[in-house]
């Protein structure tokens, strides 16, 4: 493979290692508060809001529901709205942020609803309010749990960055149908796949770490 | 620090019931417990001491009637008024209901926090409570690695952290073992004792009353069926269910092969008569049974009996056959000389 090819390689490693992030960071950013929300609002809850609680969770499934390349292509005139451009990276953020947005609300709404409701009640008999419970026992409560989700969102926005390839979006994806796809160049198409796997292998087990880590709902052997 | 007088008034709960109109919790319960005192409410599951106790720091409001602790209005109290009372009742649950990721100095941290205490005093304080507790090894440790035991200390001294006069407990002791179950009802009559903080528990056994209330009431089908000072219920029990409560705890029972022939009604010939004798007080070490056949020439057939203790003060409960012609001089001897009877039954 000639240094050339290896310098594509790498800027568009470095290219989904961004749009990923990004995504993820803004996914997180709108996900995290939305599956707080969802999880306390429903009646009779914290925040028992239960008309937008229903409005915001048939949002959300809509949005679970579109394939993903079907949202990339019918959000274009939204994406040059906000960027100014319907290809190349910053774009690719789009709707890769409105993907993960829902999915990660969901992931924590579950984490959250895992939460032992004692605790919430302990809570509320100490005096605290809605907001305290949310941060002090519900958040780090379920930290592990989000930890994880938040590792499975990662991953997926992998895959979905590769699906944005296929509309101008640059990256791995990219690079892999245009050199090994079109271009009949095998050895690159290999090299992107070895690539996206060794990313999800590290995202995976770093998630995996750091939940492990948060996760003191049992016992663990004190090394002293 | 001292306790406050919480107090329930004509207090009624229901709930809508799934499309089966209202179910009813509680029902017309008037209460009202001192400061410093211990009261145990004793119930089967289902009979609303639950829902009781939760209407004294407000997670759950009266339907009927109200609720005070201190004088102030808990069913009435919202946002930050009704917090203010929570944070001067603490509680303790059967299941502790402790972050598990918090270390026991977190956990104990935590109600200071949500009172917004300075984080400079939340150390010396929370270090207090953990030597009151008796856990200063255990400071750093997770709840995931207590006993039991341990675990109920740590929700008693988080539920002390913000100096409360009130102590709610919701079956604290119902998970745990007999023996931590005395050390843990030590220590709440410890913390009662320095403190003067008064303390409400609900429980279904009969023993945690006994060893640690100085006031109790039964609750049965929601409302409250007896009430009064621990010591004269133990001995002079009104009500079937307080009866039952008791044959529980007492550990005394007519023999089966008794229980099986027992009448109500006294048959024909010669018959026996099964009585209840309850000794309290300074009666309770008299040798009043030998003295009564030593001068009446009365034989006694004693069938299970058992003394035990309320605090300092013994009583005893004694179940006897008496011959059924001598068994009204019998009970009239027993009762002139300060000790209560009740048949029970005959046996042919």
């Amino acid at each position: 493979m000639s240094a050339n090819l290896i310098g594509l390689l790498v800027e568009a490693t470095l290219q989904t290692l961004y749009m990923v992030s990004v995504s993820a960071l803004l996914g997180t950013v709108f996900g995290l508060p939305l599956g707080v929300f969802l999880a306390t609002s429903q009646r009779g809850e914290l925040l028992s809001a239960p008309l937008v609680n229903k409005a915001l969770g048939l949002v959300v499934n809509a949005a679970r529901s579109v394939p993903f390349i079907i949202l990339v292509v019918a959000i274009i005139p939204f994406t040059r709205a906000l960027v100014g451009t319907s290809i190349g990276t910053d774009a690719a953020i789009v709707p890769l942020t409105i993907a993960a947005t829902p999915f990660i609300a969901r992931l924590v709404e579950n984490a959250i609803r895992e939460v032992d409701a004692g605790l919430i009640e302990a809570a509320r008999a100490m005096g605290a309010t809605p907001l305290q419970i949310i941060r002090k026992v519900l958040l780090r409560e379920a930290l592990p749990g989000i930890a994880l989700g938040l590792t499975l969102a990662v991953v997926s926005l992998i895959g979905y960055s590769a699906m944005v390839g296929a509309v101008g979006g640059e990256g791995l994806g990219d690079l892999g149908i245009r050199y090994g796809y079109q271009r009949f160049m095998p050895d690159v198409m290999l090299a992107v796949v070895v690539i996206l796997i060794v990313l999800v292998q590290i995202v995976q087990s770093a998630g995996e770490w750091i939940a492990a880590r948060v996760d003191r709902r049992a016992p663990r052997n004190r090394g002293h | 620090m001292t306790g406050a007088t919480i107090s329930f008034e004509g207090v009624g709960k229901s709930y809508a019931g799934g499309g089966k109109g209202q179910v009813t919790a509680l029902s017309d319960v008037t209460l009202s417990v001192a400061p410093g005192e211990i009261c145990g409410i004793i119930g089967r599951s289902g009979a609303g001491k639950s829902t009781l106790l939760r209407m004294v720091n407000g997670l759950e409001r009266p339907s009927t009637g109200t609720v005070t602790v201190g004088g102030r209005d808990v069913g009435r109290a919202r946002g930050a008024a009704l917090r203010a009372i929570r944070r001067d009742v603490g509680m303790i649950f059967q299941h502790f209901n402790l972050l598990s990721s918090r270390t026991v100095h977190g956990n104990i941290a935590l109600p200071l926090e949500i009172a917004g205490v300075p984080s400079a005093e939340i150390g010396p304080r929370v270090r207090d409570l953990i030597a009151r507790v008796g856990l200063e090894a255990q400071a750093d440790r997770y709840p995931a690695e207590l006993s039991g035991g341990q675990k109920q200390r740590v929700g008693i001294a988080r539920a002390l952290a913000t100096q409360p006069k009130v102590l709610l407990s919701d079956e604290a002791t119902s998970a745990l073992d007999p023996e931590t179950t005395r050390t843990v009802l030590e220590l709440l009559r410890d913390i009662n004792r320095d403190l003067g903080l008064t303390i409400l528990l609900i429980t279904h056994e009969m023993a945690v009353v006994r060893d640690i209330a100085t006031h109790m009431a039964v609750i049965d089908q929601g409302r409250i069926v007896e009430a009064g000072a621990t010591y004269d219920i133990f001995v002079t029990p009104q009500h079937p269910t307080t009866r039952s409560f008791l044959s529980g705890v007492t550990g005394i029972t007519l023999p089966g092969f008794i229980a099986g022939r027992l009448t109500e009604a006294r048959p024909h010939g010669p018959a026996e008569e099964i009585v209840r004798i309850t000794f309290a007080g300074a009666h309770a070490t008299d040798p009043m049974l030998a003295r009564m056949t030593a001068e009446r020439g009365i034989a006694i057939n004693i069938l299970a009996g058992a003394i035990e203790e309320i605090g300092p003060r013994p009583f005893g409960n004694l179940l006897v056959a008496i011959d059924a012609a001598r068994g009204p001089e019998a009970r009239d001897y027993l009762n002139r000389h300060g000790l209560s009877t009740e048949v029970l039954g005959y046996v042919g």
